[in-house]
């Protein structure tokens, strides 16, 4: 099952953030956000923690706390994940 | 001599009214929110009526990054605040640190958001639940939601007595000031109208299961058959008097002049109940006497027994139909937590125009011996106000307001 | 200047609830053994959850003396609070006969309320989570009762006769401290003669295991339940969650000393501070909890050289325990390296509201034995905690004064000191 799933893109995180956290009003999602820091965007750890969890119901992968507490920046939680599900298709 | 806490803002969230002005308008001029619920289904219910607001649209007040993590009722009490902060004309970045603090009343926490999340735990799994439930629906969110919001350090806390906790916390923010905090947010906003809430409510047995809703609610009636919930309540600014002066705050309502709080005796006793100590209690706190008090602001239950304890508790202590008494919450049903403080603001209001606002809905039965203001507000020149609360499990709280000096 | 007798509260009954420990002598049995109450949860299958391992309570409402009705129309956290008041009560030499109803009044702690007879109720009522609209068929009688947690100080009001001003506080974690300082300003205000104050939890339902774990607020060592919490150790990675309940009779002094009653400690100073910074977070320099210190050490007419004894909060969570150390040398100055610091959450677990009367039963106890307890599991403490926890073994030494602080979601940070009576003030 999982072996069919694309890959996880920036316009998921996008989407997942949304859902997961709100918005930052001073913040533009839509724009070059994939290396901006977490903090910038107005996402402190709860925030990430919630968003991680629906990745994770949603992608069928679980994702362990370093992971977690290393992808700083959008860019960085995308290639984690992708990475996590490339292993898990290899498996 | 310990610091005088008055009340320099209001803010309403009522079923009858967003915002203290419009609640006063159609709460002078009668006007009732009660109706059938629209919020959930409730027609296989024995209870089907509701006090809901109307027209409130979370994301016009409150950031978006708030929005997920919050319960229907702490979206209310962060806009109630922030209309009670801007109400007093505090800005709160400008007082000092720790100066001012929340305190507010709570019933049944975030319970729409927590139906939610107990849906998911058991139709789909533990892994499907928020990370927001670990606070989210807890009695503490409110007032950690508000003092996170406007960086207020000071002392906090959180009150749970029923529908009496509302005063309780009012009280706990006079203490504090008292003990040299500067202002504290208190009151209490609730709202559980979901179903899971509904149900709970139901098992406690005061849920009136009429469903004309001319004629649901109405305590002090013959027909009195219980009551109506609703949503919403008020928050105030509790403030050192001094500090109010010094700082030019725009208006002060009234002193939060005496408070008390008591217990009913465990059932099957056949000691006397206990409002009737708290309105003593509260006189002596506040240095009235009962030809002092202008209008009653009643807890007004609707359970016939209560209705009769109340109406003799006034009788024994003013005489009979000895003051003016009103429950204008029959407009609203009972909020609750919010239910008390939101009385708290109509009372303040009243001595502010000099008007009792009318109690709709109820015919009073004569045997009860209450100068229940009824049909139209009733102007008459008001200094002093008692606001009573009593809630499930015994709980009686009244509270003394007094105009402010001029 | 000291406070006139009839404005100073004191502690005069203890009772305690708590997991591995029912009445207030087994609990400080376990405590200076230094033994540990946590284990792999059995009051469900914990194994679809992340942290499996809870501190419970073997409790049997029938065994503890509850009426048959008062177990019907009860949450576990309730049935804990009013057995525990009795033995506080019966602690205390109170004639309840005698006292003046109106002149006694409660305050019980809590900070999830009912919630385990709400997760279990929905689950019914819901069909398994299956209807929208839920149907109240087949809910229990009592259910209003889970619904607001004010009905824990209605029970214990009418275990105790208690007509006075009575409430529940919840501020979160926080809760055990704020109610037993609630009710001492209630005494100090001349509102109450006596106040029954405590708090109780029982919040181990699949619900709380849930959410803490969505937030990775609880350990995940489910190889090792009983070495699974370990404040301030390096290798700390999570709090275990508990239940339990303390209650406490608060009294005047001179009202304790006319009746001649064993007086364990003066409740002689109280603040709660909030950081106004986030639900959950903490802000690394600890300075709202510092203040909070700062101003019950204050109250307490204490200088901070003289406390004897900190109990910690110490949950175990990596952020918690160095905010918390951050805090004590912010409040303490030099003295925190000098005195003892220790987290009995090694041992039972974090009952959330309740642990803080918990705690302050454990201080008032300290005080009581002249002894520290210990911080169980700490074998390798974190570099960034580096003050004397009292490691595994509980400690002999002179106890007159404690500090006992809680940190709890919602940001409310709170500090109770306890104190000799008869000590001399600053």
């Amino acid at each position: 099952m999982s072996s069919t799933l694309p890959p996880f893109t920036l316009d998921d995180l996008r989407r997942v953030l949304r859902e997961a956290a709100g918005a930052d009003e001073g913040v533009d999602l839509d724009g070059d956000i994939r290396d901006a820091d977490f903090d910038a965007l107005g996402y402190e750890s709860l925030a990430l923690l919630e968003t991680a969890g629906r990745i994770e119901r949603e992608w069928g992968i679980t994702l362990d706390d370093d992971t977690l507490g290393e992808a700083r920046t959008p860019g960085a939680l995308v290639d984690a994940v992708n990475a996590h599900l490339s292993a898990a298709r290899a498996a | 001599m310990s610091a005088r806490a008055v009340v320099t803002g209001l803010g309403v969230v009522s079923p009858n009214g967003l915002g203290l002005e419009e609640y006063w308008r159609n709460t002078l001029a009668g006007r009732s929110a009660v109706r059938e619920v629209t919020r959930f289904d409730a027609s296989s219910y024995p209870s089907r009526l509701a006090g809901e607001i109307d027209g409130f649209e979370a994301g016009e007040h409150l950031p978006g990054r708030l929005l997920p993590q919050t319960d229907r009722m702490t979206r209310l009490a962060l806009v109630s605040a922030d209309w009670a902060l801007a109400d007093a004309g505090v800005e709160p970045d400008d007082l000092p640190d720790y100066a001012a603090g929340v305190i507010t009343a709570s019933h049944s926490g975030g319970f729409e958001f927590g139906q939610h999340e107990l849906k998911a735990l058991w139709s789909k799994g533990g892994q499907y639940v928020s990370a927001y439930q670990s606070f989210a629906w807890f009695y503490a969110v409110n007032s950690g939601q508000i003092s996170i919001r406007n960086k207020l350090r000071g002392p906090s806390s959180v009150v749970v007595s029923d529908q009496a906790g509302g005063l309780d916390a009012v009280a706990q923010a006079r203490r504090q000031v008292r003990k040299g905090t500067s202002l504290v947010v208190s009151g209490g906003v609730d709202a559980s109208l979901c179903s899971w809430g509904w149900v709970a409510q139901q098992a406690g047995g005061r849920l009136t299961t009429r469903h004309d809703p001319e004629r649901a609610y109405v305590p002090f009636d013959a027909e009195a058959s219980g009551h109506v919930p609703g949503e919403g309540g008020a928050l105030l600014v509790v403030e050192d008097a001094e500090h109010a002066r010094r700082r030019g705050a725009p208006r002060v309502y009234g002193e939060i002049a005496g408070h008390a709080a008591t217990m009913d005796p465990r059932p099957g006793s056949d000691r006397a109940p206990g409002l009737r100590r708290a309105v003593e209690l509260a006189l002596a706190d506040a240095g009235a006497a009962p030809g002092d008090v202008d209008v009653v602001f009643a807890d007004a239950a609707a359970v016939p027994e209560l209705d009769r304890i109340e109406a003799e508790t006034l009788a024994e202590v003013f005489g009979p139909r000895g003051v003016p008494v009103t429950a204008p919450k029959t407009m609203t049903g009972r909020l609750y937590s919010g239910a008390a403080p939101l009385d708290l603001a109509a009372a303040l209001l009243a001595l502010r125009d000099g008007v009792i606002p009318p109690t709709v809905a109820t015919r009073p039965a004569p045997s009860h011996a209450l100068d229940l203001v009824t049909g139209a507000p009733r102007p008459a020149r008001l200094r002093t106000a008692l606001v009573l609360a009593r809630g499930q499990g015994g709980f009686n709280s009244a509270l003394v307001v007094r105009a402010a000096e001029d | 200047m000291s406070r006139p007798d009839d404005r100073r509260v004191v502690i005069t009954g203890i009772g305690v609830t708590a997991p591995g420990a029912i009445g207030t002598k087994n609990f400080w049995q376990l405590l200076t053994d230094g033994r540990t109450a946590t284990r792999r949860i059995s009051f469900f299958d914990p194994s679809p959850f992340r942290s499996q391992i809870a501190a419970e309570v073997d409790f049997d409402a029938e065994l503890a003396g509850l009426t048959p009705q008062e177990i019907r129309r009860t949450d576990r956290a309730a049935q804990f609070a009013i057995v525990t008041a009795r033995e506080a009560v019966e602690d205390s030499g109170l004639d309840l006969g005698a006292l003046d109803p109106a002149r006694t009044g409660v305050t019980i702690g809590s900070a999830v309320g009912a919630t385990t007879g709400l997760d279990q109720e929905y689950r019914t009522v819901s069909d398994g989570g299956r209807l929208d609209v839920v149907d109240g068929t087949y809910a229990v009688p009592h259910l209003y009762n889970f619904l607001v947690p004010s009905s824990f100080a209605t029970e214990v009001a009418w275990a105790v006769g208690a007509e006075g001003p009575s409430t529940v506080v919840s501020t979160g974690c926080t809760s055990g401290l704020d109610a037993v300082g609630y009710a001492a300003e209630v005494i100090r205000d001349g509102l109450a003669d006596v106040m029954v104050a405590g708090a109780t939890d029982a919040p181990i339902s699949p619900i709380t295991v849930a959410c803490f774990d969505a937030i990775k607020a609880t350990t995940a060592r489910n190889d090792d339940p009983e070495h699974a919490s370990r404040p301030f150790d390096a290798s700390r990675n999570g709090f275990v969650l508990g239940e339990g309940c303390a209650v406490f009779v608060l009294e005047r002094l001179d009202h304790a000393r006319a009746r001649g009653a064993h007086v364990y400690a003066e409740v002689a100073g109280y603040a709660t501070r909030s950081n106004a910074f986030h639900m959950t977070g903490l802000r690394p320099d600890g300075r709202e909890m510092a203040e909070a210190i700062r101003v019950a050490l204050d109250e307490a007419r204490l200088d901070a050289d003289r406390v004897d004894y900190v109990n910690a909060h110490g949950s175990g969570t990596k952020q918690n325990d160095r905010h918390e150390t951050a805090a004590f040398k912010a409040s303490l100055g030099e003295h925190a390296y000098r005195t003892p610091v220790s987290s009995i959450k090694s041992m039972v677990g974090h009952s959330l509201g309740a642990i803080g009367s918990i705690e302050i039963a454990a201080s008032a106890l300290a005080m009581e034995h002249h002894v520290v307890p210990p911080t169980a599991n700490l074998h390798t403490p974190d570099p960034e905690c580096d003050l004397d926890y009292v490691p595994l073994t509980a400690r002999d030494q002179l106890v007159d004064a404690v500090l006992s602080v809680g940190s709890g979601f919602g940001g409310f940070q709170s500090a109770v000191v306890l104190a000799r009576p008869e000590r001399s003030v600053r």
